[in-house]
């Protein structure tokens, strides 16, 4: 089973229906002790880095908890940025600090708008197991303001006016930060890379 | 870099898509589902279903299509038309769209953009302007473009931006079905002035006039719903004609 973490940051809706084409039993949990059962942990969430305040300490440790157990972990945009160390849109609020450095704002330079919404190209910098049997360059669907930096952790690296970590992997903890359930034929692939190392 | 998207608008009443198409191959041509699915096929960017129905009926007919659609195509879907209310955004959300478009009651209600913004996030909330030229000005119509009003486009849509807007899709009632290209002038004018993506809208009639929107209207985004109704392979043209002209797009 995963667990789809329900935070309140947005729609779920989409995520849940491109794992149910994949064949994946999913279920949210309604109180973090439910994460003892999950075999993988999504973390989702589009909007506000302060949302993200809504997983308190016991959600925290409960996450923590099942990345300790060897359950693999998928953070989805803001749920990327959240495996950081806090982000400029939310000074104050903490990340999860798995992986080092801060999420900062996209300037816009024209003719690049903020926020970067649309398809844009993947670069892999080294081999990951989230991109297994994806094409260097094949395009994702993006649509966010702010973005990760590029770190050892980036296995993917796009660029909208600054290059960014398009994705990060760093043992059984991955971060996407375009939509996977949104991004076509590419997309289900790197969420079935996911399911297959749960 | 990132790619220009092509937009394609399925128009639908009743469940059915109301233009009606001749794709080999599909069971039935009014079924959105089937459509969505064909245009997916053929590498369009994003669907935008638009809910040209005013009952009651037609309202709950919608969640069942845009929940058929999610269910087929996992690229960005969109709902427009007579989206008045929070409520209606959650419906159309909570079906498996992931963004709204919203036209007039953003101008008589603005306050609900911000609310949808903060609700879903910014990312969720279109602004759809349909605009007309009225002595050298574009201005706003609403009510499916039967209402002037006094709001100038551009200033317009910078309000909506201001005000959580994600996107602008930004519709020329002057160009809207002449099929002779999109109104640069217009969609240009808007693109420079926000900072948010603007999807220009109206007048494709030829895959040219993409060319032109890109490149001239400084457009981030195209929308056309019955110029891919012509071929059977229009989208996929398309895009390689862009390419060819040296425009980013996903092949």
């Amino acid at each position: 089973m995963i667990a789809l973490v329900d935070y309140g940051a947005g729609n779920l809706t989409s995520v849940r229906k491109a794992l149910a084409a994949l064949g994946a039993e999913v279920k949210t949990p309604l109180r973090p002790s439910e994460l003892d059962e999950a075999e993988g942990v999504i973390v989702p969430g589009v909007g506000n880095f302060s949302r993200t305040a809504a997983l308190n300490d016991e959600w925290r440790n409960a996450i923590i908890g099942a990345i300790e157990r060897g359950r693999p972990l998928l953070g989805i945009c803001v749920g990327l940025q959240w495996l950081f160390e806090g982000s400029s849109e939310a000074p104050g609020y903490q990340g999860l600090s798995l992986m080092s450095g801060q999420c900062a704002l996209l300037k816009p330079e024209w003719p690049n708008k903020v926020p970067h919404v649309g398809w844009n190209e993947l670069e892999f910098p080294r081999a990951s197991r989230l991109f297994e049997g994806v094409r260097d360059r094949s395009q994702v669907y993006f649509t966010h303001s702010y973005a990760a930096p590029v770190t050892d952790d980036t296995v993917a690296v796009t660029t909208h006016v600054v290059p960014f970590a398009s994705a990060v992997e760093r043992g059984h903890v991955y971060g996407v930060q375009f939509h996977p359930e949104k991004s076509g034929d590419v997309g289900l692939r790197v969420l079935k890379n996911f399911l297959n190392a749960v | 870099m990132l790619s220009k998207r092509i937009i394609a608008c399925l128009d639908v009443r009743n469940g059915q898509v109301v233009k009606g198409v001749n794709f080999e191959g599909l069971r039935n041509a009014g079924d959105p589902a089937e459509l969505a699915e064909r245009y997916n096929q053929e590498g369009i960017d994003e669907v935008v279903i638009l809910d040209v129905t005013a009952t009651i009926e037609g309202r709950r007919a919608l969640a069942a299509t845009v929940s058929a659609v999610a269910k087929r195509i996992f690229i960005p879907l969109t709902v427009g038309g007579g989206i008045r209310s929070e409520d209606d955004a959650a419906a159309a959300i909570d079906a498996g769209a992931e963004k709204v478009s919203l036209n007039t009651a953003a101008l008589t209600d603005p306050p609900l953009i911000t609310r949808l913004a903060s609700r879903y996030g910014s990312q969720a909330a279109i602004v759809a302007i349909d605009a007309k030229w009225v002595d050298g000005k574009a201005l706003v119509y609403v009510r499916s473009g039967q209402s002037g009003t006094e709001r100038e486009a551009v200033e317009w849509a910078k309000e909506a931006a201001d005000r959580g807007a994600g996107e602008i899709l930004l519709t020329s009632i002057d160009r809207d079905g002449t099929k002779k290209g999109f109104d640069c002038e217009l969609t240009a004018a808007v693109s420079r002035a926000v900072p948010i993506p603007v999807i220009a809208s109206g007048g494709a009639g030829s895959l040219e006039h993409f060319t032109e929107v890109f490149i001239d209207g400084c457009a981030d985004a195209a929308l056309a719903a019955s110029i891919f109704h012509f071929s059977e392979h229009a989208v996929r043209d398309l895009k390689e004609m862009l390419r060819d002209r040296g425009i980013p797009v996903r092949l």
